[in-house]
Formats: structure tokens, C-alpha cells, sequence
């Protein structure tokens, strides 16, 4: 049956069809869906693991037991997924394991731009890399029997166009999962020097292998239509290239990224006048192009930067004017912010005005760094900002530690804040952390987490309680503020910054998005007792704007969540 | 020859069902389709833009400057935002609904007055129509979408009938009938 899928759908359609049994993924943008619609499915096993380092051993531990399994992250997700990673190549496999993951050039919801290929070259694993939502499809399906095959976890690379697009898929027989048999092999799983040494000579020759079988496998295709140009390339590139120059170029299309089909490489090279390479982010195929003895345009033609599109192609070969229009008067940015009734809102306000240096973090609140709360100060990875506040405390500036506060999501807190915590109480600086525990993943689209209390499947489960948790890590002081009322989130920060021991506020109130959530009738200004002091608007609130000079909420978007109100001196919000 | 519709708003607007409508009914035409979407963080009240691209085979997911065969704008601003991608004679179909980003609420920025206009002083084809009020009428503001749907639906070519068809396969049920309603508003407005 054709169907219109997105990417994500077509890896979790691929995988299933495939014969998945279990899959453990902590979500990220842009992979978060692939898991999302392995959980609709009920033969088999599905979970939110608390991080990507865990999700990947759940997926090794299924695999060792003889299930088919996969785990799926976004790039920098396998960063923290990397120690398993590595180690996984030397024991290689029972059940066939698929690791998923989703690369985001551009950084639409990203912090930085880093190519997952490094990783396949580094850890020399097998990688995949779907152009479409077919193509996500057949290779998922395809990637178990090859992980069998060679005995390999194999990544299955993903990007936010082929993630998020949707297009047609043609789906194929489903594989039902099976459990192969599981026999001790310690030579093979137990990665102790003595038996790791051994398995590292398999490795290269597994590789050596992979490599010979690049050359003549279903994912690298070739097209001769030009002995003048002859292009290299994969992933969306690919589709870019096929819009701009169709079938006027000799194209070389890589499905597996790693290793590379040398043969295959020398042999294009050799059939046409100039060659290229064209992949966004790294020169990966580039450089290994170079390395065969082969000249190649690539990076001196097209960015390391960002994303490419059929115009970046064209202007390449010099295809045709682009023709544009637009209005005259200048058009003002629309950034994306925390919404109406943010629970996130009222402590960034209470941090901005007392003027705290904040550690941030990644998820919806890493929307506090925005105008006019401006409350960050730093967002470099998961879990950094409580690690970070205290080396930041450390450094001994004066004050600091009454002065600087880091801010961390429930589901952060859950994936790498604790180790954190740990250390602020082991090595004893007088920081205080802020747990934003709105009760949900926010940012990737609402997925339960420890602390929500139901697992993937919306199913009740067991619920760390954060108060305890912080109290057994070491934290004598630990409180609770519920972030809509400004004057006790005030009082918390001060009192937690002038304490003499370690601290920590849980700013909780459930993210307003929620369906479980009831707002609250929308609040309205009497524009008589308004004497436009903009105080309200300094909250950065969506609803709350400027009319002929006096404030005015907006009652579709306000949720009457009352953090204005405790701001108007003049009691005009009513 | 592929064909390029841009469905642009602000995040929480609905334009996802309305490429997913789109989508799902230009496949059923016979076309080959790709609609690229967005998620995560610019969905949170940032400027969203949706690429639908039909044909007998499309390549890229994306579309660029100067090739969008129609723009449906759920907001004026995004329509000016956007307007840049729209290829020569192409047309915009535009909700007149003005939604004020943050630059603008805290008074780093003006929302430009007539941008609409300025658009059509250049040849541009603007379309424009109050859809959040005939959404209302039709009985509920989240219709907008469905709205600028019926208004665009006589440019793609395909029965009347095959839309509502489409609305029935895409949307819940219970909504069925007030889409319908804020569908044939946009079609006849």
C-alpha cells in the first residue's frame, strides 16, 4: 500500500517491518517521531530510556539476548551515547541493532552543527543514510539482516529534511520479531584487555569487509549519463542535484557513508572529465576521495554551513536567474518564545530582576536567554548547567555563590543533572540549582519522562520523587515554589542564594500546554486605571501588548495564569 | 513540471493539518508529493513555513527563493516574510489576521502597515481575506486552516468533492462538519 509518511515514520514503519523487538530512545529533534510511532505498535518492546547513553545499552542488552533492537537520538544525543558506542563495535552483535541518528544542519533546534558520519569512521560501524522516506524505509528494514551479517551495531544516519519530509512509501512484508538463542560468549561480550585485544583485529577485518561489500551493494547506486560531469553525493544533497541537473550529470549516489566504496569510487572517477562532490556539513566523501589520489571540487565550491537546496545547485552550475520580490518595508523577526501561561515565566522574571547570573540548559526554557527576560547566561549541553554553576562557582569569584544559579528541566535533571548535583554536594560548593519541573519533555513535544509518573505508552509508572532524590544526592535544602506567584519565588531565590550550604528550588507547575491542564478565564485592563508603566510587558508575555499607548491582553492566547497581575501597581489587571 | 505550494503562520495555527490535507489529497490525485515540515523549538510561537511539492516526480523536499507557484499565508506579516520565495506570477493567498511578534509587543520593532499593499504595487497577485472571522462563523477559530484551504482549492484543478472527501479522511470526526462549513466559506468568499 503507498502511503505518505515522514521520514520518522517510514525508520519506525522500516524497523518494525524489519523485525524490531525492542527500542529505547531518549527523544531529540529531529528524531523524536521514530520512536513516537514505534510506540503505537504493539509486538514489541518500546520506552523512553532517561538518556541516550542508557537507551543505547537497553538496545545492546536486547540485542545480546537475540532481539532485534534499535535506539534513536539526535546527533548530539550520541555524544553521550558515544562510550557504549565504541565498545559496541568490538562485541558486535546477537539480535541485529540499529542505532538511529537524526543530524540537524541549519540547527533548526539545535545547538550546534556536527556531522554524525565522524562518529561511523571513528567507532568503524556501518552507516546508512536514506535520502527519502522510501529509502528511510527499505534501509531500516534492510539495516538488521546487515548488522547480523557482519556482526555490528549499524547507525542509520537521518537529517531534518529527510526526518520531516514527507513522502511516498511503498511498504514491503513485515519480518515478525523473533528471539534468536542466547549462548555466554565472554570472549566475545566481556571487553577486558585480554579479550578486547582480540576483537579489535576482527574489527578491521569486519571493516575491510563492510568496505568490499560498499562496492557492490543495494545502498551506493551509480547513473551514467555524462562523461564531462560526474557528481558524488548522498542524503538530501542527492535530491537537490536530481532537481537542478536531472539526468544531465553522471551522479554516484552514497547510501552507506561508512566505509566507502573505494572500487566504486575509482572506477566513477575514471569515467568522467571533472568530478565533485557535493554533502552538506563535513568533506567527508570529499576527503576520502583525495585520499584514493582522485581530483575533486567540493568544499571550495560548497559550504561546510547550514543546509544546501536546489538553489545552492544551481548557482553552482550557473543555472538560471532566481527571481525575487519583496515588500519595502522592513519585516520584523518572529522568534520563537515561551508561550502564554508558561510556568517557566515567573521564575526567569524573578531571576532577570535580581539580576542572577544563570547556568541554562537545553529545552523550552533555553527560550528565558530571549528579550526583554535576557536571563541566561550560558546553554552549552545537556546537563551543563549544573555541572558548569558549580566550576563557575569554583573559580572563587567574590559573590558568585550568592549571585549565579543554574536552571535545569525535570527531564534534563533526569538525563545528566544529577551527576551534577552529586558533585556540588561531594565537593561542596554553595550553589543553588533550580529544577524547572513542568512535569513533561516540553521542547521535542510532550513525552513522559522519570518523573512524570506514566511511561511511553501513557501507562501509569513508577515517579521519582525529586525532593527525595536531591535530598539522598546530598542536598540538605531542597524546596518547592510554584513559579506563578512571583513574591514566593523571590523569597525562595534570595533565602537559597544567602544559605550557607548547597541548595535546590523545584520551580513546579505543569507545562500550560498539557490537556490535563485547566486554564483559568483570560484577564482583561481596565485602560482607565492603566498608567502605561510597561511593567507587565517586561514579563516577555505573548498575550500582553501595547495599544494606543496602554497595555492589552489578547484573550485568545491568555490563560489568566495571574503573573501580570502580581506585577500591575495600579491593580488594572483584572 | 513539480508544483510548489508554501503553507506559512506562526506555531499553533494548524498549518500541519492543512499540509497533511493537502498532502494526502494531491497523493490520491496520482501526484508524487513531498511536504516538508518543522518542529521543535521555531514551532513555539516562531514563524513556521510548510514546502507541499506535487508533479509527476519530485526531488527536493524544500522550497526557495523565487519558486513558489502559491503562498498561503495564515498571518499578514509571515505572507511579507515569505513573499521573496513566491516565482514570477505567483500568487499569495493571505489571512488578514495580524498577530504581533515579540520585537514588536516590546517595542524593538513596528509591524508594518501596509505590506499587503506594497506587494500588490509590484505585480504581486495577493488574495486576501479575513479567515479568522469566517472560521468563527463557521463555529470555531482553530478553522483558519480549513478556511484558506477552500479560498486556495480552485487553484490546484481538483473537484470539489475530492476536498471534502479530504477533509472527512483528515480531520476528527466530530469536527467533520464545521470544516466543511468553514471550507465552503473560503471556497465561495
Amino acid at each position: 500500500m503507498k502511503k505518505l509518511m515522514i521520514g520518522n515514520a517510514a525508520v519506525a514503519q522500516g524497523l518494525h517491518d524489519g523485525g524490531l523487538g525492542v527500542v529505547s530512545s531518549y527523544p531529540g529533534t529531529p528524531s523524536t517521531e521514530i520512536t513516537e510511532f514505534l510506540a503505537k505498535f504493539d509486538d514489541l518492546y518500546s520506552e523512553w530510556a532517561p538518556n541516550e547513553k542508557v537507551a543505547c545499552e537497553v538496545a545492546f542488552g536486547a540485542s545480546l539476548a537475540g532481539a532485534r533492537s534499535a535506539c534513536a537520538m539526535k546527533h548530539v544525543g550520541l555524544n553521550v551515547a558515544a562510550d557504549p558506542l565504541f565498545t559496541l563495535s568490538y562485541t558486535g552483535v546477537n539480535g541485529g541493532m540499529v542505532i538511529c541518528v537524526a543530524d540537524d544542519p541549519a540547527m533548526h533546534s539545535s545547538q550546534n552543527e556536527q556531522d554524525s558520519r565522524h562518529y561511523a569512521i571513528a567507532s568503524k560501524v556501518p552507516m546508512l543514510e536514506p535520502a527519502d522516506s522510501q529509502e528511510a524505509y527499505d534501509f531500516s528494514k534492510a539495516a538488521f539482516e546487515l548488522s547480523e551479517k557482519f556482526d555490528t551495531p549499524v547507525l542509520l544516519r537521518m537529517c531534518t529534511r529527510i526526518a520531516h519530509s514527507q513522502s511516498v512509501v511503498e511498504t514491503s512484508e513485515a519480518i515478525p520479531p523473533v528471539l534468536k538463542d542466547y549462548e555466554k560468549n565472554p570472549a566475545k561480550y566481556i571487553m577486558m584487555p585480554g579479550n578486547a585485544i582480540k576483537r579489535h583485529p576482527i574489527v578491521e577485518d569486519r571493516t575491510a569487509a563492510l568496505a568490499e561489500y560498499a562496492n557492490d551493494c543495494p545502498f551506493n547506486t551509480v547513473s551514467y549519463n555524462s562523461d564531462e560531469i560526474g557528481i558524488i553525493t548522498s542524503g538530501c544533497s542527492y535530491l537537490y542535484v536530481k532537481e537542478v541537473l536531472g539526468d544531465d550529470v553522471s551522479i554516484l549516489k552514497i547510501g552507506m557513508p561508512n566505509p566507502l566504496p573505494d572500487k566504486l569510487i575509482l572506477e566513477f572517477a575514471s569515467k568522467v572529465k571533472t568530478l565533485y562532490v557535493i554533502e552538506e556539513l563535513d568533506p567527508i566523501i570529499e576527503n576520502h576521495v583525495k585520499a584514493l589520489g582522485i581530483k575533486v571540487i567540493g568544499k571550495d565550491l560548497f559550504s561546510m554551513l547550514g543546509e544546501f537546496s536546489q538553489n545552492v545547485i544551481a548557482k553552482a552550475f550557473n543555472k538560471g536567474e532566481v527571481y525575487s520580490v519583496s515588500a519595502d518595508s522592513a519585516i520584523p523577526p518572529r522568534p520563537p518564545m515561551m508561550c502564554a501561561g508558561c510556568p517557566h515565566r515567573g521564575m526567569f522574571y524573578t531571576l532577570s530582576k535580581n539580576k542572577i547570573t544563570v547556568m541554562g540548559d537545553i529545552g523550552c526554557y533555553t527560550l528565558g536567554a530571549v528579550a526583554p527576560l535576557n536571563a541566561l547566561d550560558s546553554t552549552l549541553c545537556m546537563g551543563a548547567s549544573v555541572s558548569g554553576l558549580h566550576g563557575f562557582n569554583a573559580a572563587g569569584r567574590e559573590g558568585s555563590e550568592n549571585k549565579s544559579v543554574a536552571v535545569i528541566g525535570d527531564s534534563t535533571f533526569m538525563h545528566s543533572g544529577m551527576t551534577g548535583l552529586v558533585n556540588i554536594a561531594y565537593n561542596a560548593t554553595n550553589s543553588t540549582v533550580i529544577i524547572l519541573d513542568n512535569s513533561i519533555t516540553g521542547m521535542t513535544g510532550h513525552q513522559q519522562n522519570p518523573t512524570t509518573g506514566f511511561n511511553i505508552k501513557g501507562e501509569v509508572a513508577a515517579k521519582v520523587n525529586l525532593e527525595a532524590l536531591c535530598k539522598s544526592l546530598g542536598i540538605n535544602r531542597v524546596r518547592v515554589v510554584d513559579p506563578y506567584d512571583l513574591k514566593a519565588c523571590e523569597t525562595a531565590v534570595k533565602e537559597e542564594l544567602a544559605a550557607n550550604e548547597p541548595s535546590v528550588i523545584i520551580s513546579r507547575r505543569p507545562c500550560v500546554l498539557l490537556k490535563s491542564v485547566r486554564t483559568l478565564p483570560a484577564l482583561k485592563v481596565d485602560s482607565d486605571k492603566c498608567r502605561s508603566c510597561k511593567r507587565c510587558m517586561g514579563l516577555g508575555c505573548p498575550a500582553i501588548s501595547l495599544k494606543d499607548g496602554k497595555a492589552k491582553i489578547d484573550n485568545t492566547l491568555c490563560v489568566g495564569c495571574g503573573v501580570c497581575k502580581q506585577l500591575c501597581a495600579f491593580d488594572a489587571i483584572v | 513540471m513539480t508544483k510548489s505550494v508554501m503553507i506559512v503562520g506562526v506555531g499553533g495555527q494548524g498549518s500541519l493539518l492543512a499540509s497533511k490535507l493537502l498532502g494526502r489529497l494531491l497523493m490520491d490525485e496520482g501526484f508524487d508529493v513531498k511536504v516538508s515540515e518543522v518542529h521543535g523549538m521555531s514551532q513555539r510561537g516562531g514563524s513556521v513555513v510548510t514546502y507541499v511539492r506535487y508533479g509527476e516526480k519530485v526531488y527536493s523536499p524544500i522550497i526557495t527563493e523565487g519558486q513558489a507557484d502559491i503562498i498561503i499565508s495564515f498571518e499578514k506579516l509571515e505572507a511579507a516574510r515569505y513573499a521573496p520565495f513566491l516565482k514570477k506570477d505567483g500568487k499569495i493567498i493571505v489571512n488578514t489576521q495580524q498577530i504581533d511578534p515579540m520585537p514588536v509587543i516590546i517595542g524593538a520593532a513596528q509591524y508594518p502597515d501596509n505590506v499587503l499593499d506594497e506587494l500588490s504595487r509590484k505585480g504581486v497577485s495577493v488574495e486576501a481575506l479575513d479567515a479568522l472571522q469566517l472560521a468563527e462563523k463557521a463555529g470555531s477559530s482553530k478553522a483558519v486552516n480549513i478556511v484558506l484551504m477552500g479560498k486556495a482549492a480552485k487553484y490546484f484543478g481538483i473537484d470539489y468533492n475530492k476536498w471534502i472527501k479530504a477533509i472527512e479522511n483528515t480531520v476528527a470526526e466530530r469536527f467533520v462538519e464545521m470544516n466543511k462549513i468553514a471550507f465552503d466559506l473560503g471556497y465561495n468568499s
